[in-house]
């Protein structure tokens, strides 16, 4: 029974990553793909090498654009579901709905926000070639870490919770999450390859576009599959019961 | 206390019963794994490292690297 329900919600967890990933297509396609190709357009003025197409630009800005953000949805409404299962009933008195609503939004603050803004989004000709490996470690070192603060920040907001109160303990948990990470953007590296006549207004449209491509992803998220979650786990009609009208004869 | 008899379903939510952790980890194991195969797979194949050879995979989700925040060429 209990293992059906994991498997109901893993499933429900794709669906509406997937969902969740076709908002956020269309938030890439009309707020992303515009500063893409003015980055692109920089890209080749610069350049003095013309490198072969192997993808043709408009493969890329649809279908491979596609398949990149909805694989992307799927698999963090996966993993978001399971932690969702695991976060239930634990983390505090919310219902599924407003469960899944607030784990989606740590979720878009922890995965996307905390290391976006030590190692932000970059538009294409923004980032040395050489040195796409320290940038891919560091990324995903700061994502490991800002998570793993996260749930950490979390266990410990809960165990303070019984001798200071909730209030106290949220209040205490964040600002120890903020200190853990401001302290890891003082050490880790700072990454600065920006091309010196970029255009920081084209910089500044595509981080902006990036940054609204994940609040649709993860807000679309929290919403659906806390509907999803909610018609699952509680299948009664939840402001029926609650409001007695039902029981009221007219 | 005839009066909380008379109205059993107030408006304080009910905490959801836990799912017990046995019920999870067979799923998170085998399904986190296979999700974070394919987060790296958009993310970060043929970039930083290579599982398949050439760039075709890097090619095709070029944009959505770029606009998903991950560090692209």
């Amino acid at each position: 029974m209990n293992s059906a329900t994991v498997r109901n919600l893993l499933v429900r967890g794709m669906l509406a990553g997937l969902g969740a990933g076709l908002l956020a297509l269309v938030a890439a396609y009309f707020l992303g793909e515009p500063s893409v190709d003015s980055a692109i357009s920089f890209e080749e003025a610069h350049s003095h090498e013309h490198e072969m197409e192997i993808v043709s630009r408009s493969l890329q800005s649809t279908a491979g654009l596609a398949t990149g953000v909805l694989v992307y949805g799927v698999a963090f409404g996966g993993i978001a579901a399971l932690a969702f299962a695991f976060a239930l009933g634990r983390v505090g008195r919310f219902s599924p709905r407003a469960t899944a609503l607030l784990l989606s939004g740590c979720a878009l603050l922890a995965v996307y926000v905390v290391p976006f803004l030590k190692y932000p989004a970059n538009p294409p000709s923004v980032g040395n070639p050489d040195t796409i490996g320290k940038r891919t470690t560091l990324y995903f070192l700061m994502m490991v870490l800002s998570v793993l603060l996260a749930i950490g920040a979390t266990i410990l907001g809960k165990r303070l919770a019984p001798r200071i109160g909730t209030w106290y303990a949220t209040v205490g948990a964040v600002a120890a999450f903020a200190v853990v990470i401001g302290l890891a953007y003082a050490f880790l590296p700072v990454i600065n390859e920006v091309p010196k006549d970029f255009p920081a207004s084209l910089l500044w449209r595509f981080r902006l576009s990036a940054l609204a491509i994940q609040t649709v992803l993860w807000g679309g998220f929290g919403l659906v599959f806390g509907e999803l979650a909610e018609r699952l786990l509680n299948p009664k009609p939840v402001t029926a019961a609650a409001s007695g009208r039902v029981a009221v004869p007219s | 206390m005839a009066q909380t008899v008379a109205q059993p379903t107030t408006t304080t939510p009910v905490v959801p019963a836990k799912l017990p952790l046995k019920a999870i980890a067979p799923w998170a194991v085998f399904f986190g794994i296979l999700m974070l195969v394919l987060l790296y797979f958009v993310g970060a194949e043929q970039g930083a490292t290579s599982v398949v050879s050439g760039s075709d995979v890097h090619e095709w989700v070029h944009d959505a690297r770029h606009l998903l925040g991950f560090p692209c060429h």
